[in-house]
């Protein structure tokens, strides 16, 4: 089980119909690789986010497929167009299979 | 100079096959042309274990990194849905030692294009 | 010009030093790489100075005689002193002391009688490299600085204080923008730092863009400062660049501390760049050097010059440059007294350690060049016979003054060489293997055909072992032949040496600061005598 595993989002509070937004998302994650020993030399089991999406009323933005050379506390920034008010969901797909989402608000004018 | 080394900055090669195999699985073996895709990241890294890097293909449906000189040459896939701006992603990733990073974008018409740079891992040390 | 007529003189005064056909409407003074330097200081330049790739034979890889010839300097000059290496202890002794922050403050007092709204700005590494600096966590240099009526800086060595320190100098005491248009939190990629301030001066928008050292996590601790990200960011310059443009800048200044060849090629690529005020590689250049439509300018280090730039910016743009670099002969520069006072009263707590004599030196100490000098040399010395090593390794720094030939070495002057945060004198077991990729790696860093790829210091020094090296070879092959020069044998990569060094950039490293090492060396000595350094045999064809 991962442990300590925290989502962090940036999206702006409101927007103009079509406008690119930039999204920022930030998990902290260790993202253990499978590559590493512990002191006794046992290899430590892998356990990553493996997967990342991003939709928007049910309306996909990003896909995100994982592997190990993705950094601890994997992070994403990509830009998105909303078409009307709604809300983002964010979700993290763990190894050990927790998934972890978060959602944002966005108003547009 | 430097005491211990988390990754000794020597060029790191992974094997020439298994960065082949990993794009002949992304492209099918289709031509790869080289327009159309920009990869940034920095040419120094200042710390191996993350080291931002950002894709950039305009039209693209998918993008997929690769670091050429790790054990495993596979970094991650980008696709992207109908509610992206742009085809650009930016994300962070490990990196044995000196190394090419590879992106290669599957665009919307089928075609595959490809863009590398260098990214030196370095022990550091030293200065003006 | 104005430097074959002062040398044919011989005799110069300080008017001939400040004279200057004043024109334009924008005039800036840049001054950069001072260390922390607050009292005149002898300061050798360097003999070995390689370029590569593109900036092979070009300004500022040029020096002694060839650099000489190229800018019309005549021998055994004033200028030679200044700018070069031949018979330097003799010249030293003929033209006395350079710089001093009183001489600079007169400079900069005369600059504004005659244009009062002249912008001074610093290029960085001014918090650094002093006893004082040190012992005030550089509040002595701010107190300088501020004094001095300095309009924007930015900054490398800074850093070193730690990050607390230098948001707590940016926050509560520095009265003038700190600026770093390359310097991002690393957590959310945001700008940690103004990245330009806008001045109005002679009626015209000036921009000044500040770059900090790209290398920093690499070439310094980066626990020092962590969540900070730097690099050369080439595209966010640009960005800025823009940015200042649109916000109705005539004319853009970069105050820049990437380095000479790095600002090179950022010219090239980067368009919209009037003038970029170059710090971090310790070059003087009496000329500026013009790359497209960007003035590229030396001003040295140590608080040997002081560069006087003229700006003539009509209908939006820089129509016309007019430039000086002066050189600070302390002897013939009259001190400004409020500087004086100010400078002796924040050396005043330190002035029995300053003063206080450790030993002699029959040879000249001095440092700068791309392989070794016989301040390192002596420093490699101390690493091997007080911490009983195989080999020592000393950093490739450009910083630290000269001592001249059978002069006194004072606390003064070993702290000129050692001051800073990360002092610890380790020593450690290194196989031969791992000894070759660190000479390779740091040799890259010098050597890369890419300036991007460059971060701007001279080769690692060693002590106790000798190699050859070819700079044009591609990393992992340059270095070979490497020696013991206690047996006489090759360096086996399988077998392990003990290696004593200082400064290393990791964190927890144990040890006593490199000034304790040395001076127990100098002491037991008395004198010392540095034997001529022949053990590193350098492939430049
Ligand atoms: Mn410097
Ligand atoms: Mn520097």
């Amino acid at each position: 089980m991962a442990t300590g595993v925290k989502p962090r989002v940036r999206v702006p509070k409101s927007a103009s119909a079509g406008e690119a937004i930039t999204i920022k998302t930030l998990i902290s994650h260790q993202m253990e690789s499978g590559q590493r020993k512990d002191k006794e030399g046992n290899i430590i089991p892998r356990s990553i986010i493996n997967r990342f999406t991003v939709d928007f009323d049910g309306e996909n933005v990003i896909d995100v497929a994982l592997e190990p050379a993705i950094s601890t506390n994997p992070y994403f920034e990509f830009e998105a167009t909303v078409p009307a008010s709604g809300s983002f969901v964010f979700t993290w797909y763990d190894d050990d299979g927790d998934i972890y989402t978060e959602e944002k608000a966005i108003t547009v004018s | 100079a430097a005491l211990s080394l988390a990754a000794l900055p020597m060029r790191a090669l992974a094997a020439t096959d298994m960065v082949g195999e990993a794009i002949t699985a992304f492209t099918g073996g289709a031509d790869v042309g080289e327009r159309g895709i920009t990869l940034t990241a920095p040419e120094i890294a200042e710390n191996g274990n993350t080291v931002p890097i950002e894709v950039d293909a305009p039209g693209a449906a998918a993008i997929m990194v690769l670091a050429a000189g790790n054990p495993n040459p596979d970094v991650g896939t980008f696709n992207f849905g109908p509610l992206a701006a742009s085809q650009f992603a930016s994300t962070r990733i490990r990196l044995a030692g000196t190394q090419d990073v590879i992106a290669i974008a599957k665009m919307a018409d089928g075609s595959f294009v490809r863009a590398s740079q260098e990214v030196k891992v370095t022990i550091g040390g030293c200065g003006g | 010009g104005n430097w074959s007529r002062l040398a044919a003189q011989q005799a110069m005064t300080q008017d001939d030093l400040l004279s200057f056909d004043t024109s334009g409407n924008v005039t800036l003074i840049h001054i950069t790489d001072i260390h922390a330097q607050l009292v005149p200081t002898w300061f050798r330049e360097p003999e070995i100075n390689l370029g590569v790739g593109e900036a092979l034979g070009q300004p500022p890889h040029i020096t002694g005689t060839d650099f000489l010839r190229r800018y019309g300097i005549e021998a055994n000059s004033a200028l030679q002193y200044a700018l070069s290496y031949p018979d330097f202890s003799a010249l030293a002794r003929q033209y006395g002391r350079m710089g001093g922050a009183d001489r600079i403050a007169t400079v900069v007092k005369a600059i504004r009688a005659d244009r009062p709204d002249a912008l001074l700005l610093d290029g960085g590494d001014t918090w650094q490299g002093s006893l004082t600096a040190l012992r005030t966590q550089g509040q002595d240099m701010v107190n300088v600085f501020n004094a001095l009526g300095t309009d924007a800086m930015t900054s490398h060595w800074e850093f070193t204080l730690g990050l607390d320190r230098v948001t707590d100098i940016v926050d509560n005491h520095l009265q003038f923008p700190f600026l770093g248009a390359n310097i991002f939190d690393a957590e959310w990629d945001e700008p940690a730092y103004e990245p330009y301030q806008m001045f109005e001066r002679g009626g015209v928008q000036v921009a000044v863009i500040g770059q900090a050292f790209p290398y920093m996590p690499i070439a310094n601790p980066g626990y020092m400062f962590p969540g900070l990200s730097f690099g050369v960011r080439q595209e966010r310059m640009a960005e800025v660049v823009a940015e200042a443009r649109a916000a109705g800048a005539e004319a853009v200044v970069v105050l820049s501390h990437n380095g000479f060849d790095v600002d090179r090629k950022l010219a090239a690529n980067v368009p919209g760049i009037d003038v970029i005020l170059t710090g971090h590689t310790h070059d003087a250049l009496p000329e500026p050097l013009l790359v497209g439509k960007t003035h590229l300018i030396a001003s040295g280090s140590h608080g040997k010059f002081v560069s006087r730039l003229d700006l003539d910016v009509r209908d939006g743009e820089v129509k016309g440059v007019n430039h000086k670099l002066i050189p600070i002969f302390s002897d013939v520069i009259a001190p400004d007294s409020e500087m004086t006072a100010l400078v002796e009263a924040e050396r005043a707590p330190f002035k029995d350690e300053l003063t206080e004599v450790l030993g002699r030196t029959d040879g000249l100490l001095y440092r700068r060049g791309n392989f070794n000098g016989t301040w390192d040399d002596l420093i490699c010395d101390a690493l091997l016979e007080e911490r009983e090593a195989d080999i020592a390794l000393s950093p490739g720094f450009r910083w630290g003054a000269s001592v001249l030939p059978d002069q006194d070495i004072t606390r003064e002057d070993l702290m000129n060489a050692t001051a800073m945060s990360y002092p610890e004198a380790y020593r450690s077991e290194m196989t031969g293997e791992l000894l070759h990729t660190i000479l390779e790696d740091v040799a890259d860093n010098l050597f890369n055909p890419d300036p991007y790829y460059q971060q701007g210091g001279d080769m690692v020094r060693v002590g106790g072992m000798g190699y050859r090296i070819d700079i044009n070879q591609p990393q992992g092959s340059r270095i070979t032949e490497m020696t013991l020069l206690k047996t006489g044998e090759r360096i086996d990569p399988t077998k392990t040496y003990v290696v004593a060094g200082w400064a290393s950039v990791n964190p927890e490293v144990e040890g006593p600061p490199i000034w304790d090492v040395v001076e127990a060396h100098i002491r037991r000595q008395g004198t010392v005598s540095v034997s001529p350094n022949d053990s590193v045999q350098v492939v430049t064809g």
